[in-house]
C-alpha cells in the first residue's frame, strides 16, 4: 500500500482490499457483511473461514488474502489456521473446479440432481478430484445467487439455472480438452 | 506487585507474582533445559523440555508456562525428569532429518548442545526420514525444513519482535510446517522485511544465512534481547 506523505491535500490512496472485490464476485461482498457483523474481530477468524468455505466451497488464496486484509491479520496466520482444521479445504488439486451450490434455494430447484449427475459422470464424490487431476467437485452452501438457482460455479464463474444436462455438458468440455 | 515465596530444588526463593517458574529459577541461578523458550518473546510451552515436578501435582509441568505460587515446592532435577527429557529429545531427533555433521549449525545448535548435556548418546526410536525440502528462494536466507523442530521461535519473533508476521505454522501433527505468508516460497513473500531476526531466533540449523557452510551458523541472540529491552524498557544497554 502506498501512502501519499508529500501532499496532505490529496486523498489517501485506496487501501489494498476494497469493499468490493476487484473480481466483482458478489460472494466477497457477502463475506464482508458477515465480517462486519462480527465487527471485524480478529478472534472471529475461524467463524469467518467457515462462512467463506460455505460461500466458495473451498478457500482459495485470494479469499484468504481478502480475509487477512479485512481482519488486519498476517496472511500467514490466516493460512495457518485454515490448514490446522481438517474441516477447511484449500484450493483443490484439480485443474478445473466445479462448485455446486447446495443451499436451500438451489436444493429445492434440484441442485442435488446436479451433484448426483456429476458424481456419476466423474465417478468421484463431492469433495474429491478425478484421478487424472482434471476436475475437482465441491459443494457450497448458498453463494448468494438464490435468484438464479440452482447455481454452479465453474472455475470461479457463477452460472445460473443449471440442470444435470447442462452441468454434464460443461464437465465434458473440460474432460475432453 | 506481590512477591511469592517458593522453593526450587530445596532453595528458598522469592519471585514476583506472575513470573514463570523458569524465570524464578534462572534468577536464582538454577538452570532448567529449554528449547522453545526465547528471551524477549512470550512462551508457548511447545517443546516440553523444561518439565518440572511440583509437589502435590502428579503430572509434570512446563516451567516456562507455569506461574509461581505461594509455597510451591518445585524440583527441576530427578530420575523421572531426566528420563522424560531424554525421551523428548530423542523424539525430536527422530522426527525429521538431523544430520549434525553436515549442518550449518553444527557446534552452535541448541538441540545438539542439549543432547550432549543430557547425555543422549543414541536414539531409541526409529527415524521417520520424512521428505522435507529446503527453501532457498530468499535473497539472503534459507530454510531447511529437515532441521526444523517446530518450536515456533521464528514465528513469535517475526510477529512480535519484528512485527511482520511473515512466518506461521501451517497444518497439524507431523505434517506441520513453517510457512511464509500464504505458503509461498520465502523469497516471494511480500511481508518479509529481510531483517534476519527469525534466523537469529532459530535454535537449530533450520534457518540460516545464505553462504554459511557446515558449522558456520553462529547466531547472535543477544541482539534480539537488546531490541526487546530497548522497546519495552526504553533501555539501550548494549
Ligand atoms: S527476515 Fe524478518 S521479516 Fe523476514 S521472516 Fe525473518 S523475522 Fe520475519
Ligand atoms: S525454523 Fe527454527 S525457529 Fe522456526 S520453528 Fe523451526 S526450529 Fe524453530
Ligand atoms: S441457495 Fe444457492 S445461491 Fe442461495
Ligand atoms: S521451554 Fe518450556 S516447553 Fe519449551
Amino acid at each position: 500500500m502506498s501512502v501519499n506523505l508529500t501532499n496532505p491535500e490529496q486523498p489517501p490512496v485506496k487501501p489494498v482490499a476494497e469493499a468490493k472485490h476487484p473480481s466483482g464476485d458478489k460472494r466477497f461482498k457477502i463475506l464482508e457483511v458477515h465480517m462486519k457483523k462480527l465487527q471485524f474481530k480478529q478472534d472471529a477468524l475461524i467463524e469467518v473461514l467457515h462462512k467463506a468455505q460455505e460461500l466458495f466451497g473451498y478457500l482459495e488464496d485470494d479469499v484468504l488474502l481478502f480475509i487477512s486484509a479485512k481482519l488486519k491479520l498476517p496472511p500467514s496466520r490466516v493460512y495457518g489456521v485454515a490448514t490446522f482444521y481438517h474441516f477447511f479445504t484449500l484450493k483443490p488439486k484439480g485443474e478445473h473446479t466445479c462448485v455446486v451450490c447446495m443451499g436451500t434455494a438451489c436444493y429445492v430447484k434440484g441442485a442435488d440432481k446436479v451433484v448426483e449427475a456429476v458424481q456419476n459422470q466423474l465417478k468421484i464424490r463431492a469433495g474429491e478430484t478425478t484421478t487424472d487431476n482434471k476436475v475437482s467437485l465441491l459443494t457450497a452452501r448458498c453463494i448468494g445467487a438464490c435468484g438464479i438457482a440452482p447455481a454452479v460455479v465453474y472455475d470461479g464463474t457463477v452460472i445460473p439455472r443449471q440442470t444435470p444436462e447442462s452441468a454434464m455438458e460443461q464437465i465434458n468440455k473440460w474432460v475432453q480438452s | 506487585m506481590a512477591a511469592k515465596t517458593l522453593t526450587i530444588d530445596g532453595k528458598q526463593i522469592s519471585a514476583e507474582e506472575g513470573a514463570s517458574v523458569l524465570q524464578a529459577a534462572s534468577e536464582a541461578g538454577i538452570t532448567i533445559p529449554t528449547l522453545c523458550h526465547l528471551e524477549g518473546v512470550y512462551d508457548v510451552g511447545a517443546c516440553r523440555l523444561c518439565l518440572i515436578e511440583v509437589k502435590g501435582i502428579p503430572k509434570l509441568l512446563p516451567a516456562c508456562t507455569t506461574k509461581v505460587a505461594e509455597g510451591m515446592e518445585v524440583s527441576t532435577d530427578s530420575e523421572r525428569l531426566r528420563k522424560y527429557r531424554r525421551m523428548t529429545l530423542e523424539l525430536l531427533f527422530a522426527e525429521r532429518n538431523h544430520v549434525c555433521a553436515v549442518c550449518v549449525a553444527n557446534g552452535h545448535c541448541e538441540l545438539q548442545t542439549l543432547a550432549y548435556s543430557l547425555g543422549m548418546d543414541h536414539v531409541r526410536y526409529d527415524y521417520n526420514f520424512p521428505k522435507w525440502g529446503v527453501d532457498t528462494t530468499h535473497r539472503l536466507f534459507g530454510m531447511d525444513h529437515n532441521r526444523c523442530i517446530l518450536c515456533a521461535r521464528c514465528v513469535r519473533t517475526c510477529w512480535h519482535v519484528e512485527g511482520a508476521g511473515t512466518k506461521n505454522v501451517a497444518g497439524r501433527g507431523s505434517k506441520s510446517k513453517i510457512i511464509s505468508d500464504l505458503n509461498q516460497p520465502w523469497g516471494h513473500s511480500e511481508s518479509c522485511t529481510e531483517c534476519g531476526k527469525c534466523v537469529m531466533s532459530c535454535p537449530t540449523g533450520a534457518l540460516f544465512r545464505k553462504g554459511s557452510t557446515v558449522g558456520e551458523s553462529e547466531r547472535d541472540r543477544t541482539k534480539l534481547e537488546f531490541i526487546v529491552t530497548a522497546r519495552e524498557k526504553k533501555q539501550w544497554n548494549a
